[in-house]
């Protein structure tokens, strides 16, 4: 295996592989997602003969991200990038406007419903965030399974910080929902 | 995907690693690893360091305080509801204990921080730091904190410390969803049973003495100008928002005196409740018993 990295400059060619490996590495929590369907990767870019991988967190305290930047060395490695740096970036923050279309089949696919299409509707930059003093959404959410928009929120927080739980009136199955933010 | 993608994350853990992780989410690293924390020119450092330990310091008592619900909530949806709540402010803690550190230059970093100093040295509004008596004062707390950190962070996420804002502007879609979920349970509570009614009031006068240190201005801040958010300012937004969640819960805004300073000092110049304390003989244990342990 050749390896490239220290010392050697990182060319175009090397730098687009090692891009898509970026790209397709899996979320550790949401298997069926790479960082490139989420939209928490940032970009990848070459620095003094290295690869810098710049990711995003999607949540403040999220323990997957030590581990996505685990996994990215270590692929990147195995395909022979010596010493990549992975960096975190937080502004601007991410928001589950950034999840592609495809990462959003992926999801329903999966069994859970994607988040709508944009960020959070609210005021303009410096606006107090709008309160919501209800359960009911503004945009219903629709059944991953039978596509039936008669569904109820049964938990404002899921089993990782991005999802919410929600149950389908029609086919009675309970489902997590990837939150709007 | 390929089989072996479900368990990279996983099996990478069985390899030697030179980060010492042992169980997925260890292994921890410096928050804000590959981020620029020079401090702008203009900007008195130690003063910065002095603000990120303060609001770091609400969200690390707050986080353990939260974290003790876990457990002991009646369903396993309000458990997980909290315990992510607790995760949020806990990361915020971690990336502004981390600029503190940075700012301050004297090689602390956030472990040594938050397990390492003494009740004297914490700089957290005394908020934070009873133990709720009952769910009804923890969801009345919890509006009460989000909803004042909320319009903290959104005038934070233009601050010319591009740090600073920058961790405020991801808080505040965090907050935004903690103050909601808080929000829907005081109105439940309050526009609900006699009984419910009856306590969600009472945890209202029991948590109200500590509401009015939220809006006082202090010296850090003053030295701190376009970088910091005048707490006073903060407070005609945190008042309508509590008018209108108390306005939907058919609840009284209570009218409690505020908690005396000492001396004229409380949590922003280290002078807590009892309750602080106990919170960090608990937080610190482990960490004051195995100093060279790593997680």
């Amino acid at each position: 295996m050749v390896t490239r990295g220290r010392g050697d400059a990182v060319t175009g060619a090397g730098l687009r592989a090692a891009r898509e490996i970026a790209a397709a590495v899996p979320d550790p929590e949401l298997p069926m997602m790479t960082l490139a369907d989420l939209g928490i990767l940032r970009r990848v870019t070459a620095e003094d003969g290295h690869v810098v991988v710049t990711i995003t967190p999607t949540y403040s305290g999220c323990p997957a991200l030590a581990e996505i930047a685990h996994d990215v060395r270590h692929r990147l490695a195995q395909a022979g990038f010596a010493g990549v740096i992975v960096r975190t970036e937080l502004a601007p923050a991410w928001s589950s406007g950034q999840i592609t279309a495809e990462g959003r089949e992926k999801l329903r696919a999966a069994g859970i419903a994607p988040p709508g299409e944009g960020p959070r509707a609210g005021g303009g930059p410096g606006d107090p965030v709008p309160l919501t003093l209800t359960m009911a959404r503004r945009e219903p959410v629709a059944c991953p399974r039978c596509g039936s928009l008669d569904t109820e929120r049964t938990a404002a927080f899921g089993p990782t910080a991005c999802t919410a739980l929600f149950r389908c009136g029609t086919c009675r199955e309970p489902f997590e929902h990837v939150k709007d933010v | 995907m390929t089989e072996d993608d479900d368990f990279a994350a996983y099996q990478s853990l069985s390899e030697e690693t030179e980060d010492h992780r042992w169980a997925f989410g260890t292994g921890f690293s410096d928050p804000l690893e590959g981020i620029d924390t020079s401090v702008p020119d203009g900007v008195d450092a130690a003063a910065l360091a002095a603000y990120c330990l303060m609001l770091g310091d609400d969200a690390l008592i707050y986080s353990h305080r939260l974290q003790q619900w876990v457990t002991r909530m009646p369903e396993l949806e309000e458990e997980t509801a909290l315990a992510n709540i607790a995760l949020d402010l806990l990361g915020q803690a971690r990336m502004l204990l981390s600029r503190a550190g940075r700012a301050e230059g004297a090689g602390r970093d956030e472990d040594r921080l938050a397990f390492f100093r003494t009740e004297g040295e914490f700089r957290n509004v005394r908020l934070v730091e009873p133990a709720d008596a009952d769910f009804a004062e923890l969801a009345g707390r919890l509006l009460i904190f989000s909803a004042w950190r909320l319009a903290l962070f959104g005038e934070l996420a233009g601050s010319a410390d591009p740090v600073l804002a920058a961790i405020a502007g991801k808080g505040v879609k965090e907050l935004t969803y903690h103050r909601d979920y808080a929000a829907q349970w005081v109105i439940r509570l309050g526009d609900g049973t006699a009984l419910s009614h009856a306590r969600m009031q009472a945890a209202l006068e029991v948590i109200w003495p500590l509401f009015g240190e939220l809006f006082r201005t202090d010296a850090v801040v003053a030295r701190l100008p376009g970088v910091a958010a005048d707490p006073a300012r903060l407070r005609p937004e945190v008042d309508g928002v509590l008018e209108a969640v108390l306005a939907a819960a058919t609840l009284d805004r209570p009218e409690g005196a505020p908690m005396a300073a000492v001396a004229g000092e409380s949590g922003r110049d280290g002078v807590h409740t009892e309750a602080l304390g106990y919170v960090l003989a608990e937080l610190q244990s482990v960490a004051r018993a195995h100093p060279d342990a790593t997680w």
